[in-house]
């Protein structure tokens, strides 16, 4: 199981980089494993507002649809378009061309003890 | 899903590529037309030629295929033959109840008194169809513990809708604003959407550690934001909710209602009675409990039946009895109004109600215990050779999972799916419900008998034993269908949808 030792993650199977004031987004390998090949993804508009354990979209795959829950509250400052055309760069490469969304965090100092490490999340899967 | 082998009963001979010679792939009914051949005559023209049409209305060129009667025939029988049904073999596919649908049923709705009457026709000449859905309410009515009945509503989900907007029709009336609709994490997709469909927001109230609905959290998320909590009884672990009156009374408590899910009722009819369970509406699915065909898409009957102080609710209209006059009563100021057009789904209503005399109140009972016992003797077959995530007596499903299979062998839940069909069995459903990692879960149904369940027991302890010394052959299934392992994300993505003409004709595509 791919799990960078860099990244933070959530119960809810997505990481997070930080890189700076931006934080990017999308889900780990597990996640993209469980779910199957994925077919659709219902993204936020660059702009908008998530909130910490809110839905800020939907991924479907051939075998589900699910609520992409909101790992920390924030702006969207960029969305993956390629996603659009090519859902499959989920499933091939969930953390690096197949990223969900960049944020802008709002409540990051608040928020963040609630995110796992590398070690945390391996052993959430155990 | 195609069929597999056309002797279902046996278990050897499941290998590679037999039956694919069976039904070599038809060419598309395009593919075979040729200019000129045709199938119909039609009489000359007996009355007088009408003004034509204005030349915008008219298209020059019509390309519709061109064959003959027994070219079209062919094609029919022949693509049918690659579909699988209930009447061709085990379909244990969990929390769809495919039991058998008896003939008679399908006899009765074809009754010209029946299948030929109109809608608009005066009640005075349909009294006794009239009788037949007031009779159906109220045998429904019983079977719930709830006595108002609508046939209205289409299906279950549409059941489920109806549910929903009673629930706020009812707080409105009362003047209280309700935000959320609670729905178990092991619910059908269909609750949660049900929900918001009616305005509400779904929370999501966790599974405990023994299957049942975790009765703290429930505790924790009611408030007076509560509209009522949507479930299903049994759950789709196929499991008993444990508590369900405790349950019942702290959602009552919190001034919410109760609506049950009868997706799974075919586990109680005539061994417990929702209303006597705290329930206050419940929908059945007259295509899965009583034996209404389904599967193709409907059409279905999701009878909703509601408590007396609900009634008023209903949509319209609700079939009365005036002495020995039947009648339909449409006066209902309190309704949510119409969810259907004319009386819900007719003909299913006309089987259903065939089935329920079949059976009788004794037959009913039974039918629901056999279904219990089909489950469980699965169940203890397979305890030993697969994982069961909630080890505990199920009701009329079991629900397994393949985890380990899956971590030892590399064999997934959807592999061993598609090698039961080599085997001549419909899988179960896979994936669902989604608390289960890997999950298999197999609803035999009453209809099944020993010899049937014991095969299913035994294509299965193979396929296991294959995954672990030849997991290739079991991750490559089916190899006895026309066609193998689709590509379902690229159907999912770029479905064509429609077939190009070869003279360069504009194909379109789905996005």
């Amino acid at each position: 199981m791919n799990i960078p030792e860099h990244l933070h993650y959530t119960a809810e199977h997505e990481w997070l980089h930080q890189d700076g004031e931006i934080t990017v987004i999308g889900i780990t390998d597990h996640a993209q494993g469980e779910l199957g090949d994925v077919v659709y993804l219902e993204l936020p508009e660059v702009g908008s507002e998530i909130v910490q354990g809110e839905s800020f979209g939907v991924i479907e795959s051939v075998k589900a649809a699910s609520d992409l829950y909101a790992p920390i509250s924030g702006e969207v400052t960029a969305v993956n378009g390629d996603l659009e055309a090519a859902p499959q760069r989920v499933n091939e490469s969930p953390y690096d061309d197949g990223w969900l969304i960049e944020v802008r965090p709002s409540r990051f100092a608040d928020e963040q003890d609630t995110l796992l490490d590398a070690s945390a999340y391996r052993d959430l899967l155990a | 899903m195609n069929a597999g082998q056309e002797h279902p009963t046996a278990v050897a001979g499941a290998g590679a590529g037999a039956g694919a010679a069976l039904l070599p792939a038809p060419p598309l009914l395009f593919e075979q037309s040729v200019p000129g051949r045709t199938g119909v005559q039609l009489a000359p023209l007996d009355v007088p030629r009408s003004a034509p049409l204005p030349d915008e209305l008219l298209r020059t060129e019509l390309p519709l295929p061109e064959l003959s009667e027994p070219e079209v025939v062919r094609h029919f029988t022949n693509t049918s033959r690659r579909n699988f049904s209930v009447d061709q073999g085990f379909y244990p596919l969990g929390s769809c109840t495919m039991k058998y649908n008896p003939k008679i049923n399908d006899q009765v709705a074809n009754l010209p008194g029946l299948a030929a009457i109109h809608p608009y026709q005066d009640e005075a000449t349909v009294q006794g169809a009239l009788r037949m859905l007031w009779e159906l309410q109220e045998w429904l009515g019983e079977i719930a513990g709830l006595p108002a009945v609508s046939l209205q509503p289409s299906a279950g989900a549409h059941g489920e809708l109806t549910g929903a907007l009673i629930i706020r029709a009812f707080h409105e009336a009362a003047g209280r604003q309700r935000t959320t609709m609670l729905v178990p994490d092991s619910a059908h997709g269909t609750n949660p959407a049900t929900a918001a469909m009616a305005g509400y927001r779904s929370r999501t109230v966790p599974t405990g550690p023994d299957g049942s609905l975790d009765f703290a959290a429930l505790q924790d998320a009611l408030d007076a934001d509560v509209a009522g909590l949507m479930i299903t009884n049994p759950n789709t672990l196929g499991l008993f909710v444990e508590g369900i009156t405790d349950i019942a009374a702290a959602v009552h408590e919190a001034g919410g209602l109760v609506y049950m899910d009868g997706a799974n009722m075919n586990a109680m009819v005539g061994v417990a009675r929702p209303g006597d369970l705290g329930t206050d509406i419940l929908h059945f699915n007259l295509h899965k409990t009583f034996s209404v065909p389904h599967g193709g898409g409907g059409p279905g009957a999701g009878a909703t039946a509601v408590t007396a102080d609900l009634a008023p609710y209903l949509p319209p209209p609700v079939v009365c009895r005036d002495g020995d006059t039947y009648r339909h009563d449409y006066r209902r100021p309190r309704s949510i109004g119409r969810v259907r057009a004319f009386y819900g789904n007719f003909n299913n209503a006309v089987r259903g109600y065939a089935y329920l005399r079949s059976l009788g109140g004794d037959g009913l009972s039974e039918m629901s215990r056999l279904a219990v016992l089909n489950a469980n003797y699965v169940r203890a077959a397979l305890a030993d050779h697969l994982e069961l995530p909630y080890p505990r007596i199920c009701k009329h499903e079991a629900v397994f999972s393949a985890r380990l299979v899956a971590r030892d062998h590399g064999v997934r839940t959807l592999d061993i799916a598609k090698r039961l069909i080599d085997y001549g069995i419909h899988p179960p459903t896979i994936y669902f419900p989604l608390i289960v990692p890997e999950a298999l879960m197999v609803e035999p149904t009453e209809t099944e008998s020993k010899d049937t369940l014991d095969h299913f027991i035994a294509a299965l302890r193979a396929i296991l034993a294959e995954a672990a010394a030849t997991p290739e052959l079991v991750r490559t299934a089916p190899h006895s269908t026309p066609i193998g392992r689709l590509d379902e994300a690229t159907a999912a993505r770029r479905p064509v949808l429609t077939w190009p003409l070869p003279d360069g004709g504009s194909p379109r595509r789905g996005k």
